[in-house]
């Protein structure tokens, strides 16, 4: 076939290939039509080949399977901080309350709020770094990301390059040289030591930026002509089609800022946060082993509802996103 | 060689051949030019400097000197590594430990993250939101090791040993965590539960994040099924993430340390998952030989460094 293409005059190229082209045509128009069909039979959505509701129940119980390993421990943290002490030495030990308690939430708050100060103000102090830290590191780490990824300037290699070696570089050193730049600065002992270093972890940045450079540069450049300045075309456009990252990036500072101990860079009790009150109270010993059941599910709580949220926002919005090209 | 030439001809003028000078002035020239850049970089490369940047650049050649913390560095050379490799047998024990558990958490862990972010996306919306969750979990749950010691307890308070008792399988009750047959096994399970971290989360983003259209462009192209639809839509459509989460799963599974701790003890029983960073955690914060733990993290550091560079090789093609 090919050898004799070549010695065919090209008006009868071209009139073969034209015959070509509309068989592959007719072809396309016939796996079209039959595609068409296996979504009508489908219903709904199911737009996708090779989709099937019997795949998706082998999908849904090997999950599941799997999925009970992840949540056993989870499951036996939450029913330990229900059971009654007696119940906790009971032998063999079951795996539920036969009396379920809420001893040990209220001895937790009791203890809590018999140290120097109320409660409430560690609760406070938890909730203003983690918010404070997520939506600045948001902002920041985003802005920077977007730069990063899309515009061409001195440096942007060698910064790219340093982000990286930053994640990967570990060391028992590591905090005390953090320590003592904050000392320097003169931030022990403030809020701004539990807020200012969490911001400047380079992981959400790596991430955002890893996002970032999947959005098509003509959908910039369009925007550029458009006359938008830089700012705009990061928060206005290419924020928006980042959403399952943005999401992502606010678990996750989230998560480190709530949970964070911040050993020994705060000592005055009234700046304390939950969990380091929380450490306080569980170094008692196993006298407190209910309370400290109950401190790990009450701590949970809060990541797990940003978690929850986070993940709904990407679902409403990926539903009818997609417009990237 | 035709190749080349092309290549030449659309390269930017920053990478054109320029003399000293010449290069200078197109350097401020674009510096002026993309001053709006350098704006937006600011506010975090500020913090990143003061708070990341300097603190590593200081703790860089603690390796090199000994410092016990309470007097000033003293600069000793090379000596750290040559005690490290040379004379420190239980170093060498946790490089094998060490490699077992990176094994384990790297590879295996980055496998299992991307077949489950990939099984959990064909499932129903709602669906998808509970098993992230439920796969994420064990990573939100920040310190819960104390259920593990629960179930791994060598009395018969243990739930494992209470299982197995129950059904027959033992009659007497087994140290998991200080038997040295199967303190390994047991910290490998755990780390296994809580390695569905950042990279599993990314990867989920990146799957979601996939615009929906590729795939009925490809049903019309011609691919027959979910494996071609992985292999020549996902994954190229994925790359980015999929660098990040292997960024992350290195940094993982090469700084195994605290469940070890926390569960077999410190040190564990025939320094059975005595790892690295544990070997650098007990010189830094028992024995306050903090030049000696430097060094033995700066070889860790220098470890990680390479198989990042052999990752984004690997992935390279998908990468930009």
């Amino acid at each position: 076939m090919k050898k004799n293409k070549k010695n065919l005059k090209p008006s009868e190229l071209a009139a073969l290939q034209a015959e070509e082209n509309a068989a592959a045509l007719e072809a396309l128009r016939k796996r079209r039509e039959k595609e068409h069909k296996k979504m009508l039979r489908s219903k709904g959505s199911n737009k996708r080949v090779g989709k099937s509701w019997k795949n998706d129940i082998g999908i849904f119980l090997l999950l599941t399977f799997m999925g009970l390993f992840m949540i056993f421990p989870i499951y036996l943290a939450v029913v330990n901080s229900i059971k009654p002490v007696q119940e906790v030495f009971l032998m063999p030990p079951k795996l539920y309350a036969m009396d379920p308690t809420l001893n040990n939430f209220q001895d937790l708050f009791k203890i809590a709020n018999n140290s120097w100060v109320p409660f409430s103000r560690n609760v406070f102090n938890s909730i203003m770094v983690t918010v404070v830290a997520t939506v600045f590191h948001v902002l920041f780490a985003s802005t920077a990301a977007f730069v990063l990824s899309k515009c061409r300037f001195p440096g942007n290699a060698l910064l790219n390059e340093i982000v990286v070696i930053a994640l990967l570089f570990n060391s028992t050193v590591l905090y005390i040289m953090q320590y003592m730049v904050m000392a320097t600065l003169g931030m022990i002992n403030t809020y701004s030591a539990l807020i200012l270093p969490i911001i400047a972890t380079s992981m959400g940045l790596y991430l955002m930026r890893q996002s970032m450079t999947t959005i098509p540069d003509a959908m910039i450049e369009a925007a550029k002509v458009d006359g938008a300045g830089l700012l705009r075309i990061c928060w206005g456009i290419v924020m928006p089609n980042c959403k399952p990252a943005l999401m992502t990036i606010i678990i996750f500072e989230f998560q480190t800022s709530w949970n964070q101990a911040g050993g020994g860079l705060v000592y005055d009790e009234a700046l304390k946060t939950i969990p380091v009150v929380v450490q306080q109270i569980a170094a008692a010993g196993i006298a407190r082993q209910g309370a400290i059941a109950a401190s790990a599910v009450v701590l949970m709580i809060p990541p797990l509802l940003v978690f929850v949220l986070a993940q709904r926002n990407v679902m409403e919005t990926m539903a009818h996103a997609g417009m990237k090209d | 060689m035709a190749e080349n030439t092309v290549k030449k001809e659309i390269l930017l003028p920053s990478e054109r051949k320029m003399s000293r000078k010449e290069r200078r002035q197109y350097t401020l020239h674009e510096m002026k030019r993309n001053y709006m850049c350098y704006i937006m970089l600011a506010p975090f490369m500020l913090l990143f400097l003061v708070f990341t940047i300097i603190p590593v650049i200081m703790s860089l050649p603690m390796g090199f000197t000994d410092f016990d913390m309470a007097s000033l560095p003293k600069f000793v050379g090379f000596q750290n590594f040559y005690t490290m490799f040379l004379e420190d047998d239980v170093f060498i024990k946790s490089i094998r430990t060490t490699l077992i558990f990176a094994i384990f958490t790297g590879p295996l862990s980055y496998a299992m993250s991307f077949l489950l972010a990939w099984l959990i996306n064909e499932l129903h919306p709602t669906l998808k939101t509970l098993f992230t969750l439920i796969f994420y979990a064990p990573s939100m749950a920040g310190n819960i090791y104390f259920v593990w010691q629960l179930i791994f307890s060598g009395d018969q308070y243990g739930y494992l040993n209470a299982f197995l008792m129950e059904l027959g399988f033992t009659s007497s009750a087994i140290q998991w965590l200080t038997d040295g047959n199967y303190v390994l096994p047991c910290v490998i399970v755990v780390q296994l539960w809580v390695s569905m971290g950042a990279g599993f989360l990314a990867m989920r983003a990146g799957f979601q994040g996939i615009d929906k259209s590729m795939y009925e462009a490809g049903a019309i192209e011609g691919i027959k099924n979910r494996w071609q639809e992985l292999i020549y839509i996902t994954i190229p459509a994925m790359g980015p993430s999929l660098m990040f989460a292997a960024v992350m799963q290195i940094v993982s599974a090469f700084t195994v340390d605290i469940v070890g701790r926390m569960l077999a003890g410190f040190p564990s029983t025939d320094y059975k998952v005595h790892t690295i960073m544990t070997h650098a955690f007990d010189y830094g914060w028992v024995r306050y030989e903090m030049g000696y733990s430097s060094a033995v993290c700066f070889v860790l550091f220098v470890v990680m460094l390479v198989c990042n560079k052999l990752v984004s090789k690997l992935l390279g093609k998908y990468v930009d």
